[in-house]
């Protein structure tokens, strides 16, 4: 049976739902617009470890158990783990693997991995290779920031465009079988290069790979914007969502007035100092796994698009002069 | 894409690119001088207690690159630059920040290839081009003036 539709998009007949999902956070996204919404705050970034890297790895341990637990199973009877991160080698996903003992395998999507993980755990359970698959992804301000950038510490200054990696992981289980809001489409992104090189401005080097995903998307589905409750992006933050807004408009799309971004609701920008939103691998999967997923249990969002942007900058090649190039994963929600 | 120029889509990102320029030198302005200021006043209360001018230029100095490594230390550095801005960076005070941060920053890797290793990773380009650009200065004024400058 050819699961395709149009040009790239994946179409899953099983419609492989979320079986339990959790959410964990750093204190500054604690206090932000959606602190209710995230299921544990660890407080100061260290959560009882020694170094940021530590602490991000346990973010993500945690949140894998959480979300095996809210399924009702235990590790031993998911059978595929996908989960990646930012840091070099994915650090945090490796290690929280480690003592989980799911067959794993690491993907980096940069900040698109929890889509990316999540087409490729539709895959696996949709093909019948398992019943459930975990999908996770982490970031943490601290560790981002050494590894990209200056030491915390250090006086400079951040420009307007600057995001804020958020502290924070999330993660689900999927399964075949289940009433959980369920993922019927996908569409992974082609890597998109508009030739930005400022390290300060992710949201631009990213938007066009996310317009690129979503027109794809919708001439694929032969759908519109309007068809959906919410179009989810993942952290294009304000100047990022504001480029998107334009781009699409270029293409003939209009103006798409159900489209939110999950750096822009996590942070008050205004009061937190985030500059332009939050970022990073655990900024969509925080939201998705509290916010989108909760929302669509309650049935107040029923039918959604949650793409994940990535902005696949490394430090190493974009000081030998190259630009940053972008991608986003889309998955289609439904209840 | 369609109707996609590179050109006009970084012509449309520089739209979004709006630095508070005028606020950002105001405060440079403002606690740069507060700084230099500070200096003059360690100076002077140096040479009154009669030290030689060299002497208490380097008390001065020292007594400066101190107290930024203090306050990097507690925290609150960071936190007056991100106003600052060259303010604090320019003068010494940013030259000790940019040594201290790295090096607490680093710690977790152990004191030999963390901290020793990695202390000068943002003020190491500082050390090498001032010390090869006072070479070249001196190199120029032995040749000009045909004589050690004193």
């Amino acid at each position: 049976m050819n699961k395709r539709i149009g040009e790239r998009t994946l179409y899953f007949p099983s419609r492989p739902s979320v079986h339990g999902f959790y959410s964990v956070v750093g204190e500054k996204e604690s206090q932000g617009p959606l602190k209710d919404w995230f299921d544990l705050s660890i407080g100061e970034g260290h959560f009882g470890e020694d170094s940021w890297e530590k602490a991000e790895s346990k973010l993500m341990e945690t949140a894998a158990l959480g979300a095996i637990n809210r399924a009702g199973l235990t590790p031993e009877q998911i059978q595929c783990f996908l989960g990646g991160d930012l840091l070099n080698q994915c650090i945090s996903a490796n290690y929280a693997s480690r003592s989980l003992q799911i067959p794993f395998l690491g993907l980096y999507g940069a900040c698109s991995t929890m889509a990316e993980s999540l087409i490729a755990g539709s895959v696996f359970v949709d093909g019948s290779f398992g019943d459930y698959a975990l999908c996770a992804t982490s970031s943490h301000f601290c560790s981002a920031e050494r590894q990209f950038r200056f030491p915390l510490e250090y006086g400079g200054q951040r420009p307007p465009t600057a995001q804020w990696t958020v502290t924070g992981s999330g993660a689900c289980v999927l399964s075949s079988q289940g009433n959980g809001p369920s993922i019927t489409h996908a569409t992974i992104g082609k890597v998109v290069d508009a030739g930005i090189t400022d390290l300060n401005n992710m949201g631009a080097a990213m938007a066009p790979a996310a317009c690129d995903t979503l027109i794809t998307f919708f001439k694929d589905t032969k759908t519109a914007p309007k068809d959906y409750d919410m179009i989810f992006t993942g952290d294009l933050g304000e100047i990022g969502k504001k480029l998107l807004h334009q781009l699409l408009q270029d293409q003939n799309f209009g103006a798409v007035d159900n489209l939110e971004d999950c750096g822009c609701l996590i942070f008050d920008n205004e009061t937190q100092d985030t500059h332009a939103g939050g970022s990073g691998c655990g900024c969509s999967a925080s939201v998705l796994n509290s916010y989108i997923l909760k929302k669509m249990q309650k049935k107040e969002l029923k039918k959604i698009l949650f793409m994940a942007t990535g902005a696949l900058m490394s430090p190493t090649i974009s000081m030998q002069g190259e630009s940053i190039p972008g991608i986003a994963h889309l998955i289609q929600l439904e209840n | 894409m369609k109707n996609f120029s590179e050109k006009n889509y970084q012509k449309l990102v520089s739209q979004h690119e709006k630095s508070p320029w005028l606020k950002n030198i105001f405060w440079a302005f403002t606690v740069g001088g507060l700084i230099c200021v500070l200096g003059e006043f360690i100076l002077t209360y140096a040479k009154n207690m009669g030290l030689p001018k060299e002497d208490a230029g380097c008390v001065t100095s020292m007594t400066l690159i101190f107290f930024s490594g203090l306050f990097t230390g507690l925290g609150i550095f960071d936190k007056l630059a991100k106003h600052a801005g060259a303010g604090t960076i320019v003068p010494i005070t940013g030259f000790a920040n940019a040594v201290v941060s790295p090096a607490m920053e680093f710690k977790s890797e152990g004191f030999i290839l963390g901290v020793g290793a990695k202390m000068f990773v943002v003020a190491g380009p500082v050390i090498v081009y001032g010390v090869s650009s006072s070479i070249i200065c001196g190199l120029i004024y032995y040749l000009v003036k045909g004589g050690m400058p004193l």
